[in-house]
């Protein structure tokens, strides 16, 4: 066990200037590293490490076995290399795979006050009378989950909202029957990787006929270095019942590439609803494409119900790569999946990501909108699947993924494949690639706008369908996410 | 206001302005007419400050100020503006939106206070009924789906709104039905003031049926042949710009 104490990466302390330090603070304000006493595993990985975090988290014994299980499937397969990604080998053994503040709260109001700081400075209170009305919030960093605010009104309403740990301990019925049920151990390499050695992360259940009295989020922090984060978050509303989840993300600014690989599963009982939303802002990396956070995540969810409904909505900003494409397994009659993205690259940024719709059941539905802007020397892909099987009669998809290109040095990418094995199946596919054109930017600027914010304004307009979707409070949230992401990318 | 002086500009190595000369001051209203190439959009341009174009000679002073060393967005808060002869579409972005940035932006650059919502919708209102315009132009994306009528409608309304100093409008009555150019010219004739010039690029004299202008200049070649009042429209409708060729060195020390 080691105690890491940093301050490498605030910005301010190097720059004495006052108004550069505002405008690099502008470019990623989330890069401060908080000094913080931690406790890690060494880096490296075998089945003894794995051994040590089950230990360290109090797991059953099902819960290593599984672990062990999952370890020993991802030791037989290999890193996919499909996406279109520049994507240098990963270490693992130099990776640690488990980091904890020391000082472990009992409850909120023991929470190192640095730690709070850290969220206040990001925006997410964690004090509950300061908490953003109606929304509960459980904060993860690097490992382990330090905070879930509003439990107690929750607890009220028959709602389960807590980490991942605390589940595996106080609700083992649950998290056996539906944990891997819809993502199982051996889906991918990272899935596997993430089955061993998964930290923490959230977990909600809502029961029967209950509709969750508040928007639930989830705030994840990278902050030690070296660390990988692999969040495991696992949503359950049973029949008839909603719930609303949205997760943040940040890191700091670290000239190493750091992993975060999380699985989350979301399961939707017969006429059970689940929207869950992502603004994610992982570090980039700097101009010149060094450093950042890799991003390679599994996300899906199942309408095992009839009449269920998911709907994810993203809007990624963050990550130097993003692998992701969340997926949903439309099981139930009369299901319906929905597919939400905005997904933004800058600088030497790449994205890969989209979505599947796996229509089983008869007259499902789903509809994606994925919304790709590329800028800087970045490449943004839209890769999706819509397959109907045999049995999805009169199944329906629509499909909409248009990119646009800001600057001469981007690319934009759309990968579909469509499978349909029942001909009362309709699919349909619409795609565009467009430019922010010269003729637009002179139209803004002619009436007094300046190039930056006729950018932005610009590219908020072609992303408005998918800001709809997003709650309110975030919806300006990823507004002022894309105007700074967006930062240099003119002239 | 407006001094244009020996004005020489090119596009992609071509030269397309060969020497202008024109003074707008407060108040007048300036035509610009002439056949197709002769410079005419290319003037309204320069002036608003378009890429592409390269000044290779001559000067523009705008209320004393070196015009040509400016952004587009300071002209524009300087109170330059262009009515487009092909007004831009920007997708989901809302006309109200679009038009309180802009206002908003100026307004910074000359140091004044931002408008909130509630006194910007009560400004845009008033300006729509002056303006005999329906609501749901404010309502829908900029110029986006709109008509050819529509768009160049949006346009006068958004110079209603900037209240610019100096106008200059390319070809604003192009493709536009009678009724709709009367409505158009309408609008321009509500914002004549004394305090504020117009030029307006026209290839027809029937604009100038409805908005009458103090002076008239044939552009051609790349240089203005010939000024006069209001009669030099109608000759020119009678005659066409066919004998401008045999008058241009007459001009062309102008």
């Amino acid at each position: 066990m080691d105690t890491k104490m940093s301050n490498e990466g605030n910005v301010t302390t190097l720059q004495q200037n006052a108004e550069v330090a505002e405008a690099l603070e502008r470019t990623y304000s989330a890069g401060f590293v908080t000094k913080l006493e931690t406790v890690s595993l060494p880096p490296g990985l075998d089945e003894g490490v794995i051994r040590q975090l089950s230990a360290i988290k109090e797991e059953p014994e099902w819960m290593t076995e599984r672990r062990l299980q999952a370890y020993r499937h991802w030791l037989t397969m290999a890193a996919p290399n499909w996406a279109k990604l520049r994507l240098d080998p990963v270490d693992y053994q130099a990776i640690s795979y488990y980091s904890a503040p020391k000082a472990r709260p009992k409850s909120l109001a023991e929470v190192d006050p640095a730690l709070l700081e850290t969220y206040e400075k990001l925006g997410v209170p964690l004090h509950e009378r300061a908490a953003l009305a109606g929304v509960a919030v459980d904060a993860v960093f690097d490992s382990v989950s330090v905070g879930t605010t509003f439990r107690k009104q929750l607890a009220d309403a028959g709602v389960i909202f807590c980490s991942m740990s605390e589940a595996i301990r106080n609700h083992p019925d649950l998290v056996r029957k539906y944990l891997g049920s819809v993502v199982p151990t051996g889906d991918n390499f990272f899935a596997a990787l993430n089955s061993a050695v998964f930290s923490d992360g959230s977990f909600v259940f809502v029961p029967k006929g209950v509709r969750c009295p508040m928007e639930l989020s989830t705030y994840f922090r990278i902050n030690a270095q070296n660390t990988g984060q692999f969040e495991r978050t696992l949503i359950i509303a049973e029949e008839g019942s909603h719930v609303s989840y949205l997760e943040g993300c940040t890191a700091p600014k670290r000239d190493e590439n750091q992993l975060h690989a999380a699985v989350v599963e979301l399961v939707a009982l017969e006429g059970a609803q689940i929207k869950y939303s992502t603004v994610q802002n992982w570090y980039p990396g700097d101009e010149n494409g060094k450093g950042g956070v890799y991003n390679l995540v599994t996300k899906r969810g199942e309408c095992r119900g009839d009449d269920s409904k998911i709907c994810w909505t993203q809007v990624e900003t963050g990550s130097a790569i993003t692998w992701k494409y969340p997926s949903v397994v439309l099981r139930g009659d009369r299901s319906v999946g929905e597919f939400y993205s905005v997904a933004l690259t800058h600088h030497f940024q790449q994205a890969d990501t989209g979505t599947k719709m796996t229509h089983i059941g008869k007259d499902t539905k789903s509809k994606i909108i994925s919304r790709g802007i590329s800028a800087g020397r970045s490449n943004n892909s839209y890769r999706g699947l819509v397959k109907m099987e045999k049995g999805a009669e009169n199944a329906r998809n629509y499909t909409q993924c248009d990119s646009l290109l800001i600057g001469k040095k981007c690319g934009a990418h759309t990968f579909p494949y469509i499978e349909v094995k029942n001909p009362t199946a309709i699919v349909e596919h619409e795609a565009t690639t467009s430019k922010i054109s010269d003729e637009q930017m002179f139209y803004c600027r002619s009436r007094g706008i300046r190039a930056e914010d006729a950018t932005s304004m610009i590219v908020d307009g072609f992303c408005k369908t998918v800001f709809r979707e997003l709650p309110m409070e975030f919806a300006v949230e990823a507004k002022k996410l894309l105007e700074v992401s967006l930062e240099g990318a003119v002239g | 206001m407006l001094k244009i002086e020996n004005l020489h500009a090119r596009i992609a190595g071509k030269e397309i302005l060969k020497g202008i000369d024109l003074t707008v001051n407060a108040g007048e209203v300036h035509a610009i007419m002439g056949p197709n190439g002769a410079g005419k959009s290319t003037l309204g341009n320069v002036l608003a400050g378009r890429d592409g174009y390269e000044v290779t000679a001559g000067t523009v002073t705008f209320q004393g100020e070196d015009l040509l060393g400016m952004s587009p967005e300071a002209r524009a808060a300087a109170g330059v503006f262009l009515a487009f002869q092909y007004p831009v579409e920007i997708p989901g972005v809302n006309n109200t939106y679009f038009l309180r940035t802009a206002l908003n932006a100026q307004r910074k650059q000359r140091g004044e206070k931002d408008l909130d919502s509630m006194q910007f919708l009560k400004l845009v209102r008033e300006k729509l009924k002056v303006m005999k315009l329906p609501d749901d132009l404010l309502h829908r994306a900029v110029n986006e789906g709109f008509s050819g009528g529509e768009k160049k409608r949006n346009e006068i309304f958004q110079m209603a709104l900037l209240e610019p100093q100096l106008a200059i409008l390319d070809e604003t009555d192009s493709g536009l039905d009678i009724d709709a150019l009367k409505q158009v010219a309408a609008g321009v004739n509500l914002l004549r003031a004394p305090t504020r010039g117009f030029l307006m690029i026209t290839h027809y004299q029937r604009l100038l049926d409805y908005v009458v202008p103090d002076f008239v200049h044939v552009l051609a070649g790349g240089r203005i042949v010939e000024s006069g009042d209001k009669s030099l429209a109608l000759r020119l409708e009678e005659h066409g710009y066919g004998g401008l060729a045999e008058r241009q060195p007459a001009g062309a020390g102008a």
